[in-house]
């Protein structure tokens, strides 16, 4: 099951966060077809946030196709985001971690990882745009 | 569907001290709506107004359709708790239980029994011997199991710990999801606000200042950062709420219903706000003007100008 979490400080909307978190468990195949969200009172209950707000993230979910309400029961994972590319995710995962290593050697603190991770992130995947 | 809130002109004095003035609102039933703005404002005058405790000097108010506390079905629709949460102390969980059921003719004692046991009270303890937060847990069961329509809270977590307002604003949550109630709760908070509310008023010296759905706000505010100068001239219906000038550089935060922002500021100058920047524009805002009020008569531009 999906455990969310809320960042207010992240400037994207409550009910925006919810929807991407789904769209990333399902896109890292932690959520895949036939699987259930949490109830929306589940989701209150532990974050805090207004019902309507979990409402609108789940009727977004099902405008895009993701999930179907089943009156009575609950909200459940009809299409998949993992694709074929979910196989490939573990080899680059070890990559990725190998490199990490490396750049903690090279003496680059975790914020300065980060920050030329997502420059290089941002200039790789405008150049493909 | 009637508005849990209608008033037109709804204004409060107390000798010729305005407490709340000329409060024209319109608010939809169903929402969780947050009312704030600093001590004094008002804000518990609203409340007072709309559980109907006190009575308007004019105006006209209407709540869940007729006047507040016009009658015994009037009052049953409406769930209020007062500041710091208070209770009976010298009575115990149980007595207060015993006391809901007895009072409110739509009592629903299972309701009641379910969350002072989920929430951990003990049916015998004294209300006067419970933490801040078990006293607010005690209250909020109590307004919930009346089974209201709507649910009035003054500033139900100010005297809270983090996590004491933290299990609280997840049991009111909790009670919304299941009971379909609407709710108004003042609150300095705004952190938590943003995490509940879907509709907000913003009050400063007796007046609203901004009030809306918060969605349709966050969506026509703006944060502007640009070259001295340069947003001068700013088109019709971009009204500016707060403008702080460096020797360069100019950031405003803008209130744009047009949607002309975008064609005459470039996008990379234009940032979001979150809840709380917007509604500390406002608060500065009416700050500004409280504090310049007195040279008014001095000066030749009309107060209005200054907006």
């Amino acid at each position: 099951m999906i455990d969310f979490h809320l960042d207010l400080r992240s400037g994207v909307s409550p009910y925006q966060q919810l929807v991407q978190q789904v769209q990333r468990a399902l896109r890292l195949g932690l959520l895949s077809v036939g699987d259930q969200l949490p109830t929306v009172k589940e989701v209150v209950s532990k974050l805090a946030i207004n019902p309507n707000t979990v409402l609108k993230a789940y009727r977004e979910l099902e405008h895009l196709g993701l999930v179907t309400p089943r009156p009575g029961v609950g909200t459940f994972v009809t299409q998949s985001l993992a694709g074929e590319s979910l196989a490939a995710h573990e080899p680059l995962r070890a990559e990725l971690r190998a490199w990490l290593a490396k750049a903690r050697q090279a003496g680059l603190d975790p914020d300065s990882i980060e920050a030329l991770f997502m420059t290089t992130f941002r200039e790789a995947t405008e150049v493909t745009r | 569907m009637t508005p849990v809130l209608r008033s037109d002109g709804l204004t409060k004095r107390y000798g010729r001290r305005p407490a709340l003035s000329d409060a024209t609102l319109s608010i939809p039933a169903g929402r969780i709506v947050g009312l704030v703005g600093p001590n004094g404002a008002g804000k518990s005058t609203l409340l007072s107004l709309i559980a109907g405790i006190i009575a308007p000097t004019s105006g006209t108010i209407e709540v869940l359709g007729s006047q507040p506390a016009a009658s015994a079905a009037q009052l049953a629709k409406v769930g209020f708790v007062a500041q710091d949460t208070p209770v009976y102390s010298a009575l115990s969980v149980g007595d207060h239980l015993r006391l809901g059921a007895r009072l409110n003719p739509k009592w629903d004692d299972l309701l009641a029994r379910q969350r002072i046991e989920q929430v951990g009270l003990d049916l015998a303890q004294k209300a006067g011997r419970l933490s801040g937060g078990q006293r607010a847990q005690l209250a909020l069961t109590l307004a919930a199991a009346k089974r209201p329509q709507l649910l009035i809270f003054d500033e139900p977590v100010a005297s809270l710990d983090p996590l004491a307002r933290r299990a609280f604003l997840q049991s009111l949550m909790e009670f919304v999801a299941e009971l379909e109630v609407s709710v108004i709760l003042s609150s300095h908070l705004l952190g938590d606000l943003e995490r509940v509310c879907d509709y907000l008023v913003v009050l400063v010296g007796s007046r609203v200042q901004l009030a809306g759905d918060v969605e349709d706000l966050l969506e026509e505010h703006r944060r502007v950062i640009a070259a001295r100068g340069e947003l001068d001239s700013l088109p019709p219906g971009i009204e500016v709420i707060q403008a702080d000038h460096t020797a360069r550089q100019s950031t405003l935060v803008v209130k744009d219903t047009t949607g002309l922002l975008a064609q005459v500021v470039p996008a990379a100058d234009v940032e979001r706000l979150d809840l709380e920047d917007m509604v500390l524009a406002y608060l500065t805002r009416a700050a500004s003007i409280t504090a310049a009020a007195p040279a008014r008569r001095h000066t030749e531009q009309p107060l209005e100008a200054q907006r």
